[in-house]
């Protein structure tokens, strides 16, 4: 079966990509604290040695459209292009081009399917930054196959808090039953407050410091039962306008197991918002041969 | 209200390079010929199919002429789209870093949640 070689959970911050690139008088004086915390967590991965990359995001409104929304969604291609002329225009992003592995897909569609998930696929999916910004920091390189789960963070009516942990509780044990010899990085990417197109964006912090002080303790430590008692689809407009982003970060505690403590956990106070990086490594806290940290 | 159509405008006038421009030089020309010719294009369907149901309030087709993002907010517009195309329309104006976002904050300033309503 499938190895589990790392679950990661994370922000994406679409202005990495150009602030850590950037030099002289464009480089922001954030850039070099930020691009050494990446550096840090990007070891993370590269330590954990994956064959496969399970990438959880959200489309912005790119490719998925309100004339057809689904809750959740499986890419099934064998090829991803990735970003939008938008990302480049914005953000500077690069066109990106990632391969894809259609038989985790397809095992994540079945089995996904049979455990009660009514999951949609595209079998043409341009992938956009929820994507690609954790390439960028985590595997620059884009040299592993990715399978893409997009949720629905953006678009109301959307799914309950608690459907984004059983999906990710229910993409751990699929990972797990996978019949493959290949190690697969679960990895997957959210925000924690977060306000855009309103009153309170691009503040000196997140809009919210305390939730996501609260938040980060909570995904560190595991701590599903208070998120799950804290969070609701309504109390999450209350940090900021677009903090339905955090429930990405809820599926991945779904993944990593209630009570699962993060091996590594770090953040960076950003104006706008607060970066998170944390990583656990399943195969050692299951006393597996070798820990990928080790 | 049609939330939906404010959304379809500002989605599909974003992801077209050209018509940014357009709407940017003739907002008035733009959301008129728009409303008439592509509103009610179904995306991903056969090309000429149309819903012969959608049109602005008027309302909403001022707010998209005079290219009022505090109304639009104020609609129910969604506000990452709303934001998305104003930054595609309007950064290039400002000289300081986030300059044109942070103006959009402060005209938003006096909003409090809860804020509209965005389902469509």
């Amino acid at each position: 079966m499938a190895t589990i070689a790392a679950v990661i959970a994370s922000t994406h911050h679409p202005f990495y990509y150009r602030a850590s690139t950037s030099s002289g008088a464009d480089r922001p004086p954030f850039a070099d604290e930020w691009v050494a915390k990446i550096d840090s967590f990007r070891q993370t991965l590269t330590a954990a040695r994956p064959d496969v990359l399970l990438m959880v995001g959200s489309d912005h409104f790119h490719q998925i459209w309100l004339d057809n929304m689904p809750q959740f969604l499986v890419g099934k291609a064998p090829v991803y292009d990735a970003n939008f002329y938008n990302e480049e225009r914005e953000f500077g992003l690069p066109r990106m081009v990632l391969q894809g592995d259609e038989e985790l897909s397809g095992h994540l569609l079945r089995g996904g399917l049979d455990a009660g998930f009514d999951l949609a696929f595209s079998n043409e999916l341009r992938v956009d930054h929820s994507i690609t910004c954790p390439i960028i920091t985590l595997r620059p390189e884009a040299d592993l196959p990715i399978v893409p789960v997009y949720t629905n963070i953006f678009a109301p009516p959307m799914p309950q808090p608690k459907r984004f942990v059983e999906l990710g509780q229910a993409i751990r044990r699929l990972v797990e039953d996978w019949p493959s010899d290949k190690r697969v990085a679960i990895i997957g990417t959210g925000h924690l407050s977060l306000e855009l197109g309103g009153p309170r964006q691009f503040g000196p912090h997140g809009p919210d410091p305390e939730f996501d002080r609260k938040a980060v303790n909570w995904i560190a430590s595991g701590d599903l039962e208070s998120a799950l008692a804290e969070v609701s689809l309504d109390s999450l407009w209350l940090p900021g306008n677009a903090t339905h982003g955090f429930m990405d970060f809820m599926l991945m505690m779904g993944v990593a197991g209630a009570g699962a403590k993060a091996d590594y956990s770090d953040s960076l106070d950003l104006f706008h918002t607060m970066e998170a990086y944390f990583t656990w490594y399943p195969e050692s806290a299951a006393g597996g041969a070798e820990g990928a940290s080790s | 209200m049609s939330k939906y159509l404010l959304d379809k405008f500002l989605f599909t006038v974003d992801r077209d390079l050209d018509l940014v421009e357009r709407y940017r030089e003739d907002p008035a020309g733009t959301v008129r010929w728009w409303e008439a010719e592509r509103a009610g294009l179904i995306l991903g369907c056969h090309s000429g199919e149309r819903s012969t149901w959608v049109a602005f309030t008027e309302p909403e087709r001022t707010a998209l002429i005079e290219q009022d993002y505090v109304k639009l907010f104020e609609l129910g517009a969604h506000p990452f789209l709303t934001l998305t195309l104003f930054i595609g329309l309007f950064e290039r104006d400002y000289s300081e870093p986030l300059g044109f976002q942070l103006e959009y904050a402060t005209k938003l300033s006096h909003w409090k949640l809860p804020y509209p309503d965005i389902t469509t």
